[in-house]
């Protein structure tokens, strides 16, 4: 009949340009500034600590290498360090969810509503892992940037001459590794409340309870 | 296809529609075979009391909910055998949406809010921002185009609404009381607008209300009660109705 002669058609008639939804994505982190922030906040937080952690460790073989110390010396802290970024990092993920859940249950009527206008399940779970990949990369930049920082800091307090012996092309690995790391973090953790933001009723804009 | 064009062509058409709701044991049954339909271009208003199933019966309508039995029809299309797609296809470009609530995007601008629906049907942003202006010109809303919907008062924000389900020039317009949160003056002129983009764009309008002034306007009124068509009338037909109607409510 005519529905499955329509068909194919249809299919292709109905999208959502990633470029639009990156400005959708944008525009709703934006307008809930101080939350995103929040949000944000975790993901800075254990990024900052990897980065630190990873910093710190080449730092350190810098000058072992250099002093000629054998390099396995501080293998029991290494595992106890790992712990500590596993845990910190999950942490991080949780609380992406935590705050992506909240934020779906929030916008039921926004999701609803772009439903009725037509939006696929797929539009609405790739509205809010942008929003995720978004807040993910400013996050961990920001904290690649801070733990850096305290990483050279600190090193500095036992040896004057890090700026001088560091390999910077390496360092700049490591916080690229780090970025990359919050950023898949942030959108991993997002998975489930963005799917469950796809799977909302479109009905439910209807409903004016609530 | 011959055929149905030597008959009336229905916008809408349901027959026996039913719907349940199951909550936890019990089960309510909202809609008990509802049997309408409208033509194209028709004015529709659906009257009844709170709770007789009228924004259930139009979930069904517009494709967001399934009837547990019976069968839609748009445009003479079953649409309980569509797929994901074809049900979103519909939604965008078939029926527009008017809710109580207004329900416009609220990190969304005026024309923003209006582009979307154009956006998702395929349409250039540049296109579709064009198309935008025009309609909420045509609303009245042509200054305010720039304002966020909390900018907005509750009237500016359902002509928001009403130039956004006009974006992909559907066949038929929904309204699940669209004055329902709108004083007496603000819900005439939507009523009127409403109206006037009946007669222009020749697309079919279907409002559930409460508001009496909507009948009036509209060519007939079906009065749903307890989840059944009580009956249907033509507005000719309807004047005593609404003498006996209005004196109840001074
Ligand atoms: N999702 C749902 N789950 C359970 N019951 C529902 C649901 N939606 C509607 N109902 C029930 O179905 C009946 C009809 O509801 P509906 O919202 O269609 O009424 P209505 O005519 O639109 O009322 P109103 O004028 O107050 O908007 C009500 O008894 C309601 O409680
Ligand atoms: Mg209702």
């Amino acid at each position: 009949m005519s529905a499955t002669a329509q068909k194919t058609g249809i299919s292709r008639q109905i999208r959502l340009p990633n470029s639009e939804a990156a400005k959708i994505a944008l525009r709703s982190l934006k307008i809930r500034f101080w939350r995103s922030g929040i949000t944000m906040a975790g993901i800075v937080l254990g990024i900052a600590f990897l980065a630190y952690v990873m910093v710190s460790g080449q730092l350190e073989r810098t000058f072992q290498l250099q002093e000629g110390v054998p390099v396995d010396a501080g293998a029991q802290s290494h595992a106890t360090q790992i712990w500590l970024i596993a845990i910190s990092l999950l942490v991080s993920g949780v609380g992406i969810t935590n705050a992506m859940l909240m934020s779906v249950t929030e916008r039921y009527r926004e999701i609803g509503t772009m439903k009725c206008l037509g939006a696929l399940d797929w539009f609405v779970v790739k509205l809010f892992l942008f929003e995720a990949a978004f807040l993910g990369f400013a996050g961990s930049l920001l904290g690649a940037i801070l733990g850096g920082l305290a990483a050279f800091l600190s090193a500095m307090t036992q040896h004057k001459s890090v700026l001088s012996v560091v390999s910077w092309s390496a360092t700049l690995e490591v916080l690229v590794i780090a970025v990359a790391v919050g950023g898949v973090l942030s959108v991993v953790g997002a998975i489930y409340p963005a799917r469950r933001a796809g799977k909302m009723p479109p009905a439910d804009a209807m409903r004016t309870e609530m | 296809m011959i055929e149905t064009a030597q008959r009336q062509e229905y916008a809408v058409k349901t027959l026996n529609v039913t719907k349940e709701f199951t909550m936890g044991k019990e089960t309510l049954q909202a809609l008990k075979g509802i049997n309408i339909e409208v033509l194209a271009g028709e004015y529709i208003s659906i009257m009844g009391p709170s709770g007789s199933g009228k924004s259930t019966l139009f979930n069904m309508i517009g494709g967001l909910d399934k009837p547990t039995n019976g069968k839609v029809y748009i445009d003479e299309v079953d649409i309980s055998g569509l797929d994901a797609y074809e049900l979103a296809w519909l939604r965008c470009r078939k029926i527009g949406y008017i809710f109580q609530t207004f329900n416009l995007i609220p990190v969304m601008t005026a024309l923003e809010n209006c582009t979307l629906p154009m956006i998702f049907a395929g349409m250039s942003t540049q296109d579709a921002a064009e198309k935008a202006v025009e309609l909420l010109t045509l609303v009245g809303l042509g200054e305010r185009i720039r304002h966020k919907p909390f900018e907005l008062s509750g009237g500016q924000q359902q002509r928001v609404a009403i130039a956004r389900s006009f974006a992909n020039d559907p066949a038929i317009i929904l309204a699940d009381e669209p004055t329902g949160n709108l004083d007496l003056k603000t819900g005439k002129e939507i009523i009127e607008l409403l109206r006037r983009l009946n007669k222009d764009k020749g697309v079919t309008i279907i409002s559930a209300t409460h508001d009496l002034k909507m009948l009036d306007v509209s060519d007939r009124i079906i009065w749903i009660r307890d989840g059944l068509v009580d009956k249907i009338e033509r507005r000719d037909e309807l004047d005593i109705a609404i003498g006996s109607l209005e004196g109840e409510e001074a």
